[in-house]
């Protein structure tokens, strides 16, 4: 009995240490979260789309904000294109007080803004804002088809040479293998509702 | 204070002398790394016969070096040093400090000759001394 109860703790610690992420080609993770104008969004009401652009992002972090403007042009550019974008605030505004809900409302974002209260950024293995999750439409559901980051310069948008996720589209679109479908990226660490 | 690269940084760390290396990725506009701060001034980092080096690498913006990070240094009196890191393409160099790094901050990785230890995410006294004895 003693062996059994070991084995298990030995287990349970596993799986805490183990930071689990989604991997490229893994099922994405349903949500339903609030969203800046009090109604709820779920993944699957997306089920029409091509796929999704997850942004896992918040308003205090300087990278989030380098980006806010490219994430607005992405929402514009890639929704009529099957590939909206939904973006979530993982941070406890306790931690971060711009963070805050009423802060999240006054961003106007023409894309839902979702508050994650309930740890989905777990479920996802997002660990920083921003961080990007590509989701493309399988006959079985949302599957992830990249993970990282927007481009290659976050501090200067005209010094792009690369677009990631914008590069990844294309690909799903042709039906060509994304590649690099894993980038990686500067963020700031998510503190998240204790 | 000194500009560096991922190049420079690997050079200075990964020599075979006996110095324990605690390089800490952060930044002044980054509060749980600001939070963390305190921990690598901890008397606990004396208890080993071999020295151990804390190098504070900020990812402060080049533009804010003056407005935001020397201030910060200077004002909260921080004894370690502190370097600027001079990259471009996050993707090209995150890899090069560690693979199981996300990008967030603060990271710490410890450099000892030919090992290292690398936490993504704060560390509190325990984890950091926990870090080292493993590597020592």
């Amino acid at each position: 009995m003693r062996k059994i109860l070991l084995v298990i703790a030995i287990g349970l610690l596993t799986i805490n240490a183990v930071f689990a992420q989604v991997k490229v080609g893994d099922s994405a993770p349903d949500f339903k979260l609030i969203n800046t104008n009090y109604t709820s969004v779920a993944l699957s009401d997306y089920n029409s789309e091509e796929g999704v652009i997850l942004i896992f992002t918040c308003n205090h972090c300087p990278y989030a904000k380098f980006y806010e403007e490219r994430i607005n042009k992405l929402h514009q550019t890639y929704a009529p294109k099957a590939y909206p974008v939904i973006a979530i605030n993982p941070n406890d505004s306790v931690q971060y007080k711009t963070d805050a809900f009423s802060h999240m409302v006054k961003k106007g974002y023409g894309f839902p803004y979702l508050l994650d209260n309930k740890g989905i950024f777990k479920a996802y293995g997002a660990t920083k804002t921003p961080h990007v999750f590509l989701l493309h439409k399988a006959d079985d559901g949302f599957k992830v088809a990249y993970i990282g980051a927007i481009d290659d310069s976050p501090q200067d948008e005209n010094q792009v040479k690369t677009k990631y996720l914008e590069d990844a589209i294309a690909a799903l679109k042709q039906g060509k293998e994304v590649n690099p479908s894993l980038t990686k990226a500067i963020g700031c660490s998510i503190k998240p509702f204790k | 204070m000194p500009e560096i690269t991922t190049a420079d940084l690997l050079n200075r760390v990964q020599s075979n002398e006996d110095t324990i290396y605690v390089v800490n990725f952060w930044a002044t506009w980054c509060h749980p790394c600001i939070e963390e701060l305190p921990v690598f001034s901890s008397d606990r980092l004396q208890q080993w016969t071999k020295p151990t080096k804390v190098l504070l690498v900020s990812l402060d913006f080049k533009s804010q070096k003056d407005k935001q990070l020397l201030p910060f240094i200077r004002d909260k009196k921080v004894s370690h040093e502190v370097m600027l890191l001079d990259e471009g393409n996050p993707n090209e160099w995150i890899d090069k400090i560690d693979k199981n790094w996300s990008g967030a901050i603060p990271a710490t990785i410890i450099y000892h000759q030919d090992k290292t230890v690398f936490h993504e995410g704060e560390l509190d006294i325990d984890g950091l001394v926990e870090m080292i004895n493993r590597i020592n």
